[in-house]
This record gives structure tokens, sequence and C-alpha cells, in this order.
């Protein structure tokens, strides 16, 4: 099985999938000649050509819409935001036709949305954002963010796969620091949870980026405790199933978000073990997130907003004395 | 109150080249079913039956009639709110738009969305929102797949005059001009967005617009069925050869208010006067009366019809609140459009 990081493995999922499907296609801002701003795609022209690496129109709401339209005569478009903040530009064509069109019409849009999203490296409040939760809060609309290589790859098969709009929200800071062992060819990773680590005393509960920080805040054991890491993988569908297990069997719960605080994935975490896990509880729901600000451009500044290693050590170190 | 409209080029003498008499009755009869059918579910509003509110396309009904005629039935539609003559050509019948105004279980929404916004995705057609005009770039995308298939048939969608002061509108037009794709952009210039008239919309007619971005842009009598059929003839074998998008401006009046709750006291009584004269269905029943062809016994059989259809939509059912919840999710797998059974058009699109 081949080491890839966590940008080729989604290069190696699109690459398999242009190869097996002819009615896919790729969309987007400079991902044809230059292979995208950040060279998911590079080097794609040469063996797809320009109709299926196609070089768009600086145009985000066209470039859904026209994914939309693509999708139900019979393609499968899967399209990418430079940045995952410029689906901003896009949300009226993703939220209010492709994401309400099966339940009016009857009519499936299968379009995969690439969000590159998150901060970590001076982006600014317009290159930093994680806008999953736009997307959670509107019907219609899956929601999937890997933390690992295989996972990246696997889930994008399934997102492409998938009869439905698809929002893939893949961290730019993990596209070159998370490495792994990932599986050759065409397989599909399920939308639900996995334990990225087993624990008892405690369960973190993270997606995305905040996955590795939650396995390097608790890998030095915090004092002997059994900690347990729950990579949620999937926000729509939420894996309840997956989230009440293991705050049955830990009791203690940190959820982390390094989306802004206000609703994001992590509230809807929190209001579901309040709803349906209380009598396993043996201390209050903690959340650590990014504060209700937009992400700064210094790097002390971003820092300081940010969830951290030291953060979210420090909350489970509080949560476990409670 | 001045209002900005271009002038209206001449266009019956041209179409009668490409429909016979059968097709020019089709179109009178696409027309004269849209009115009666709207007209009979402003009473069942009126009577407390359809929930909402009520829009309609009265005095318009040539733009989506004629238009919608010159496609064949593999060619793809996104159909606007005063264009039911669209729905009814590509063979949605009066008994599923009648439940689908009143919100019941066999509309073709199910209950799921209200009045004109549906699409029957057998038939080859998607429903509009109502954020306007995203349409143009569903139909667009449409467009892009044909053309990067290499398949013979294109996308015709219909927008306002209101919709061309929005990016959607800019940015499909743009996309379609840069990949000169098979599309047909149906610009429905009835005067009045809501209360807004044109001349607070735009500076420039709209219809000069389709040069900036490369294309052919032509503005029709929306009020002339045959005319509106010849220049959405001419559109398609133009995307058809290759030779990319059309604009189309159909120039019409927006006889009523912009749905049922709104009295339009904002419109110079004497410019709805005007339009009054210009009648699209007076003109074409004209024109076939000349062709000796009983007028008459069509809007009897007509009447018939709209009479068979709410008897048949008010028996049916209202939607079961218990699946209120179903179907976010396509489950199975993503079927595509169809083309439907085009039952309606004497032109079929196999022509070109």
């Amino acid at each position: 099985m081949p080491t890839l990081t966590y940008l080729q493995a989604i290069s190696a999922a699109l690459r398999d999938e242009l190869r097996a499907d002819p009615n896919v296609i790729l969309m987007g801002e400079d991902i044809g000649v230059f292979g995208g701003a950040f060279k998911v795609t590079d080097g794609f022209v040469d063996e797809f050509g320009t109709d299926r690496v196609m070089d768009t129109p600086l145009a985000e709401s066209a470039i859904i819409g026209c994914a939309v339209g693509a999708a139900v005569v019979g393609l499968r478009p899967v399209c990418e935001m430079q940045f995952s903040d410029f689906i901003s530009c896009g949300f009226d064509q993703l939220v209010n036709v492709a994401g309400k069109m099966h339940y009016r019409q009857g009519l499936a849009v299968p379009i995969t949305v690439r969000l590159p999203s998150g901060g970590g490296f001076s982006g600014g409040p317009f290159h930093s954002q994680n806008p999953e939760a736009w997307f959670m809060h509107s019907p219609g609309i899956k929601v999937v963010a890997p933390s690992t290589a295989a996972d990246a790859k696997g889930l994008l098969h399934s997102a492409i796969h998938d009869p439905n709009p698809v929002c893939f929200m893949e961290h730019k800071h993990l596209y070159r620091r998370v490495k792994g062992e990932v599986p050759e060819g065409v397989f599909e990773t399920p939308f639900s949870a996995r334990v990225a680590r087993p624990g008892s005393d405690l369960v973190v509960i993270a997606y995305g980026a905040m996955v590795p920080v939650a396995l390097e805040a608790v890998s030095d054991g915090l004092d002997g405790a059994s900690v347990e890491v729950l990579d949620l993988r999937s926000l729509v569908p939420l894996d309840e199933e997956a989230i009440l297990d293991s705050v049955e069997r830990c009791s203690k719960v940190v959820i982390i978000d390094e989306a802004n605080q206000m609703c994001a994935a992590g509230a809807q975490v929190a209001a579901l073990i309040a709803e349906k896990g209380f009598e396993s509880l043996d201390g209050p729901v903690v959340r650590v997130a990014t504060p209700d600000v937009p992400i700064p451009f210094s790097p002390p500044l971003e820092a300081a907003v940010l969830p951290g290693v030291d953060r979210v050590r420090e909350a489970c170190r509080e949560l476990l004395a409670y | 109150m001045a209002t900005h409209t271009a002038e209206p080029a001449a266009g019956g003498a041209a179409a009668v080249e490409h429909l016979t008499l059968e097709d020019r009755i089709w179109l009178l009869r696409a027309m004269l079913l849209m009115r009666g059918l709207e007209e009979r579910a402003m009473t069942l509003y009126r009577q407390g039956k359809v929930p909402g509110s009520f829009y309609d396309g009265y005095g318009q009904e040539a733009v989506s009639a004629g238009a919608a005629f010159a496609m064949g039935p593999e060619d793809r539609l996104c159909i606007l709110h005063r264009d039911l003559a669209a729905h009814l050509i590509r063979g949605v019948t009066p008994a599923r738009i009648l439940s689908q105004y009143m919100g019941r279980a066999a509309g073709i929404t199910a209950g799921r969305d209200g009045n004109v916004h549906f699409g029957d995705r057998q038939l080859g057609c998607v429903g509009m929102v109502s954020m306007l005009p995203d349409m143009m770039l569903v139909a667009t995308g449409m467009a892009m797949a044909f053309k990067l298939r290499g398949e013979r048939r294109c996308a015709l969608t219909w927008f306002g005059d209101g919709s061309t002061s929005r990016g959607d509108f800019h940015e499909a037009m743009n996309w379609a001009g840069v990949q000169k794709l098979p599309v047909v952009f149906v610009l429905e210039n009835n005067q009045y967005a809501y209360s807004t008239p044109v001349d607070k919309q735009f500076a420039v007619d709209p219809v000069e617009r389709a040069a900036a971005y490369g294309f052919v842009g032509v503005t029709v009598d929306g009020n002339d069925v045959e005319a509106m059929f010849e220049a959405a003839r001419a559109a398609r074998e133009r995307a058809l050869a290759g030779e990319g998008p059309t604009l189309i401006e159909a120039v019409t009046m927006r006889m009523h208010g912009h749905a049922a709750h709104d009295d339009m006291k904002y419109v110079p009584k004497e410019q709805v006067e005007e339009w009054r004269k210009r009648d699209p269905i007076e003109r074409q029943e004209a024109r076939l009366r000349d062709a000796g062809v009983d007028v008459d016994a069509l809007r009897s059989e007509i009447k018939t019809s709209i009479d068979e259809a709410a008897e048949e939509a008010l028996s049916g059912p209202m939607p079961d609140p218990a699946t209120a919840t179903d179907g976010v999710f396509c489950e199975g797998e993503a079927e595509p459009l169809g083309d439907g059974e085009a039952p309606w058009s004497g032109f079929s699109g196999g022509e070109s």
C-alpha cells in the first residue's frame, strides 16, 4: 500500500474517478493548465484534457449552478472552490438550487464540491474559514471532513458516487502535513465516524484538522487517563450511534471545532449528547472552538483564536479532574 | 411613467414556413389552456383552495407557448413562473397542475412546493427556484454537458427583466459566451419586476448585452406566438449548429399584478389598455379564423377539459403529513432528466 500525503490522496481519488467513469468532470478556477492553487490537479490536463479538467471563468455561483445543470443531465461534476471561503459566492446555487432539488422534484443532483478550508497559515479572514456549519443547516446537502490520507481518498470516492450534493471539506493545513498508507484504486469510505484512538475515561470528539490536534494533545497519556478520540468524518449524516456509544463508554466529553463556536458542528454534537446521552455523563460537556471572530492574519493573533494542542490538553485535564 | 420598451420585430410571416396549420392550432390551444387553467386557479384561490398566493402569466402566454413549441423532446427546459404553457406543451396534464396549485398529493411536487415552482423531470424540465435567475446557470450547465458529449440538443430557460440586474444573469451569459454553448436565453420583458418598472432596472436595453458577451441578441414581439416560435426555432438551430447561445428579448406586458394579492395600482391604466389591444390569444385566434379554423369549438373543448381537470384535482387527497420529511436525500441511483413522450409538438425537434 503506497504512503501518500493527504493532498496526494485527494489527487489520486480524482484521477481514479476520471479514469473509471467518463461522466466525471472537474470544474474550477485555475485547475487545468496551472493544476490548481494547491496543485491537487497538477498534470491532469495532460491525461484527461481541458474539457474534463475545466478552467472556468472566475464565477463561483456559475461553477455550482453549471455543475447542477450538468449533473441533472447525467454528468458527475466535481467542483473545486479555490478556497472554501469563496463558496459564499456560490451559496445560493448550492443551498437553494442543489440542496432542495430532490425534495421538491425527486431529481437527484450528484455533485461534489471540494472546499479547501481551515486556517493556521496566515491566510487571514477570507482564506481560513471553516464553513461546514452553513451547509449542515441546509437540508439536502451532505458534509464530510476527512482527517487522514486514507479517509481523504475513500470519502472523496464515496462523495463522487453519492447521488446527492456533497461538500467535501478538505483541510489545507493537512495537505502536506498528514501522510499515511492509502489503498490503491477506487474504494468507498462510509459517511460514519471512526474511533481514532480508543479510551474509557474521556472522549475528545473532533473532525478534520482537529483530529491530529486531539491526538497530539492526549498522546502523553494525560496523567495516566485513558482518553478516546472520535473522528466524526461525516457531519451530515452525523453518526449519532458512534457519538452516543463513545459517551456511554467514556462519560466525559470534550468537543473541538476549528470553526467559530456559535452553532458549529460541535454545538449539534453537544445538543445530541444533552438530549440522548445525558444519563451517561459524568461532567459537563466541554467545548473548545474558535471564538466568534473573523480569522486574523498575524501569526500571534491567529494562534490566539484557533484551538491548539495546549487548549485541548487543558480542557481535558480540567474535565478529568471534575 | 416612462417605461423602456424595445421595438418589437415582425415575425409571423417567417414563422409560418415552419408551422403546419395543426401546429398553429396547437399554439393557440396551449395558450387557451394556460389562460383557462390560471383563471380557474384564481377562482380556486379566492375560494381558499389554493394556499399561499397565486402567480399567473395573463397576457404573456405567447412567450412560453412559442418558445417551448420550438424545442425537441431531447432538449431541456428551465421554466419560469409565468410560463405555464411550456409545461402544457411538454405534456404536464391540467389535473396535475391544478393539484399542484392546491398543494395536493397528485401535484407535480406532491405538495412540497407551490404554484408554478415545478418541473416534471420525466418530461425534461427542471422547476424554478424563487431566486431569479438562478436557472440560467442550470440551463448553461446542461448545455455545457451537451457540448462536452457532442450531442445535438439545447437547453432553454426563461427569466424576467428584473433578473437582468443580478449577478447570475451576468455569470450565465458570460460562461455561455466563453464556451459557446447550445443554450437559448429567453428574457421575458414584461415591463415590471413586482412594482419596479424597467427604467429603474436597466440603463441599456438588455438585448444589447448579448453582443458584449459574444453572441446574438434578438428582440421579438412577445405577444405574437408565431414570432416567438420562430425566434426560438432559429436560436435552437444556431445552438445545434455550434454557433453558441442566443438571447431572445420577448417584449410583453404583465397584465395582472405580481401575484393575486397585488392590485397593481402602480401601473398606469393607459399602459394596460394599450397592451390589451395586443392580446396574444386574440391575435392568434384572428389568424386561425382567417384560415378557416373553428376557434369556438376549440375554446369549448378546452373549457370541458379544464372542468374535468378541476373535478379530478378537487377530488384528490392532500399529502400525508407523515411524509413531510421524506425525500430530502436521494437514496437510490441518480436518474437524469427524461425526454417524456412529447405528444404536443407537430414541430418535432428532429427536423434540424
